[in-house]
């Protein structure tokens, strides 16, 4: 099984760092510090007081440690909370950023310059504390879109702001999310008006440059009645020895009929062989489904992270609201993932849909945990579960905690699961007739996480296959 | 060893000389001997147990096996240094007693894979999938399948019968230089039999060849073996014609066990 493992194993290709002076806060965590993050930003009052409050509550609280991962304490006086480009580049000319910040997004595959625009993909790139550019901004603005930096959007849109951030994860939801509250400093927000249908696939690509500070990066999408829009989003980061935070917030809110899907390849650095160094992605995504006949889909390929802690999940309150979690998660060498979904049905006739496939190799340790609640007055709720895992070698683990909990005896449910090792049988047959052994195991793999691929954007779906080592050639879909 | 003159025209394809094999530190094949030429067919009978499938597995590469002497030579070259892929690559097929399951991956995806991946080896320039549907459309009517079959994943949810089938549309498609098939016949019908056997037939070329490992006389009502072999305890004890099968079909296999003073 080596040559199996050694495929699976490939070295991280977006290890390199960026040779850029930084304007970097000293570590350290204070309320100077968050008034300090806040003027950098130019918030308004409310912000800053919003951040405090949070912060207030953090003190409070204690870092959880109910999830299957194991890890050393966490200083966070030892992590530094803000860093950015010393050139701040002024939002409107992309000629004025830093070529060297251009170069970087180039070399992971994320043009941002004009010619080289991803034909149908607005983008929005965030390196460390700040938003560098975001792309088809006009485009978006002639239906009403509105998309660009959340610190953007707390200047320019407050009052859809102050509407909704915080009304889906509360600034006091869990002691990360409250980190975040209190701490975060860029990520991007977007605004669909009633009845648009968003002509572009928006996305976010997140990197991690300076070393010793975390990415707090907070996202709120907000789909007005009717409307429809696709999110993509992306991230990497260098290779280091130490271990990195990533704490991030995702804050999804669908009026009446309104769909949003949301999709994620995480390929945070996920640390050596040995375990060593990697981010730690602790990140609270959820989703509110508040109007009738709404529908909230989050797909996700996690394949990086030293460890992985994210529940995206959705509230169904709308009567006949939808939702859906799509997820593969591939953990190897050292790596750990705690990961699943959360749907919680309020409205009548409300649906969801969990397909979790989990990947393990290496020394990778892969728990799906998912909680299943029916309210009582979900008339007629139902849920379809399934739970699949894949094991590579010998010395990996494969771990499902699904929670259900209904309170209305109208309520279907279905689960199904499955625990399956990939077999020098099928990885015969296919050598046999004349695959490579690295082909036989990506057509293997790409197999196993096939329904959650084809939830993709193409595009997305290309690049998932890839990151898995994998060359599948337009079989997808 | 010797009588139909036609053998002897063909090309020397497969030598096995006093090859030895072990799974898990058991010794199945003790001393096999084989000789295939171009535009034969050999049938290898023999009881359970007797190292048929050990030597079709042998043959295709398979890791759990463990060759502790004796040679196989392919077309001149040894056999047992070459990677299963690259045997593939070169012209075996090994159609498997029990074709493995691939979820998620469509059968016209794996076979243009494998196609592709031989026509690679050869220097040729892959096929496009437009290209290779085309191509596929007279193997297919071979065995009697409409195209619903091609978008199926990989033996999953195939029945018995259907896997076999699927092998023989595999086999059809690589059109390989050497095929054996490992109880192919065993689980089918009378019609699937019968059109299973009519392919091999079909495919048959006086530069290919066919072992055919086999419990049953059977499939032979079907297709014409140039040789027919006993393997007994890891070894051939007998060779002979046809009717060397139809005498085991009426005898069993108790008459020629004694395999050291047989060969």
């Amino acid at each position: 099984m080596t040559s199996i493992e050694a495929q699976v194993l490939q070295p991280y290709k977006y290890g390199f760092v960026t040779d850029i002076d930084s304007d970097v806060v000293p570590p350290g965590l204070s309320e100077d510090v968050i008034r300090l993050i806040s003027t950098k930003k130019g918030e308004p009052a409310w912000m800053l007081e919003w951040r405090l409050k949070a912060y207030r509550n953090w003190l409070k609280m204690a870092e959880p440690h109910w999830s299957n991962v194991k890890y050393g304490p966490i200083d966070y006086q030892a992590i530094s909370y803000y860093a950015a480009p010393k050139q701040r580049p002024a939002l409107e000319s992309l000629e004025q950023v830093d070529p060297k910040l251009l170069e970087t997004f180039e070399k992971l595959g994320i043009p941002i310059e004009e010619r080289k625009r991803l034909a149908g993909v607005a983008v929005d790139a965030v390196f460390d504390s700040v938003s560098v550019a975001t792309t088809f901004r006009e485009t978006l603005a002639k239906q009403g879109i509105i998309f660009c930096a959340i610190s953007e959007a707390i200047r320019e849109h407050p009052e859809l702001v102050q509407q909704y951030l915080g009304s889906v994860v509360p600034h006091n939801d869990n002691f990360f999310a409250a980190l975040n509250s209190a701490v975060f400093t860029d990520g991007s927000f977007a605004y669909i008006p009633k009845g648009v249908r968003c002509p572009l696939e928006l996305s976010s690509y997140f990197r991690i440059n300076a070393s010793s500070t975390g990415q707090f990066e907070r996202t709120l999408i907000i789909a007005d009645a009717g409307s429809y829009v696709s999110y993509l989003e992306g991230c990497s980061a260098p290779v280091r020895d130490e271990n990195q935070l990533h704490a991030a917030v995702v804050e999804l809110v669908a009026l009446d009929a309104a769909t949003i899907k949301y999709s994620t390849i995480q390929n945070w650095y996920p640390g050596d062989e040995a375990g060593r160094g990697g981010i730690y992605n602790f990140v609270t995504k959820r989703g509110a489904c508040r109007g009738k006949n709404s529908k909230i889909s989050w797909t996700q390929v996690e394949t990086g992270s030293a460890i992985t802690w994210k529940y995206p999940g959705c509230i169904l309150q709308g009567d006949n609201s939808i939702g859906e979690f799509y997820s593969v998660a591939v953990t190897n060498q050292r790596q750990q993932a705690d990961t699943g979904t959360k749907m919680i049905h309020m409205g009548k006739n409300t649906r969801s849909t969990i397909v979790s496939k989990g990947i393990s190799a290496g020394h990778g340790q892969n728990t799906y945990r998912g909680l299943v609640k029916i309210l009582k007055g979900a008339e007629h709720a139902r849920n379809y579960s399934q739970c699949d895992s894949m094991l590579i070698g010998d010395q990996c683990g494969a771990h499902t905690f699904p929670y259900i909990d209904v309170r209305n005896s109208t309520a279907i449910m279905e689960h199904e699961a499955s625990t399956s090792k990939i077999g020098e049988d099928q990885i015969f047959y296919a050598k046999q007739r004349g695959l490579s052994a690295e082909d036989a195991v990506s057509m293997i793999v790409n197999g196993f996480c096939k329904e959650v691929f084809k939830e993709l954007p193409m595009e997305f779906a290309v690049e998932a296959q890839r990151l898995l080592g994998i060359s599948l050639e337009g079989s997808v879909g | 060893m010797t009588g139909k003159g036609k053998r002897e025209t063909g090309n020397m394809l497969l030598q096995i000389q006093n090859l030895h094999a072990t799974v898990e530190g058991r010794e199945v094949l003790r001393g096999v001997d084989l000789v295939v030429r171009t535009g034969e067919v050999h049938a290898i009978m023999g009881p359970n147990g007797s190292g048929k499938s050990t030597l079709a597995q042998v043959l295709g590469g398979h890791p759990a096996y463990t060759v502790t002497a004796g040679s196989v030579l392919y077309e001149g070259k040894d056999l047992l240094a070459l990677k299963p892929e690259e045997r593939a690559r070169e012209g075996v097929f090994l159609a498997f007693q029990y074709p493995v399951a691939i979820r998620g991956i469509t059968n016209a995806y794996f076979l243009r894979s494998a196609v592709n991946a031989i026509r690679k080896h050869r220097g040729e320039e892959e096929l496009g999938p437009v290209e290779f549907m085309d191509a596929l459309e007279e193997k297919l009517k071979l065995i009697g399948w409409d195209d619903s079959y091609l978008n199926r994943p990989v033996n999953d949810g195939f029945s018995g019968g259907e896997k076999k089938r699927n092998e023989i549309l595999q086999l059809a498609v690589l059109e390989p230089k050497l095929a054996i098939l490992d109880e192919t016949d065993s689980g089918l019908d009378i019609d699937a039999l019968k059109t299973v056997a009519q392919t091999v037939e079909k495919l048959r070329r006086p530069d290919n060849a066919t072992v055919l490992v086999t419990h049953y006389y059977r499939i032979l009502t079907h297709i014409q073996p140039d040789v027919v072999h006993v393997l007994s305890a890891g070894r051939i004890v007998k060779s002979g014609g046809k009717e060397l099968a139809l005498e085991l079909e009426e005898r069993g296999y108790d008459w020629i066990r004694e395999p050291a003073t047989v060969a």
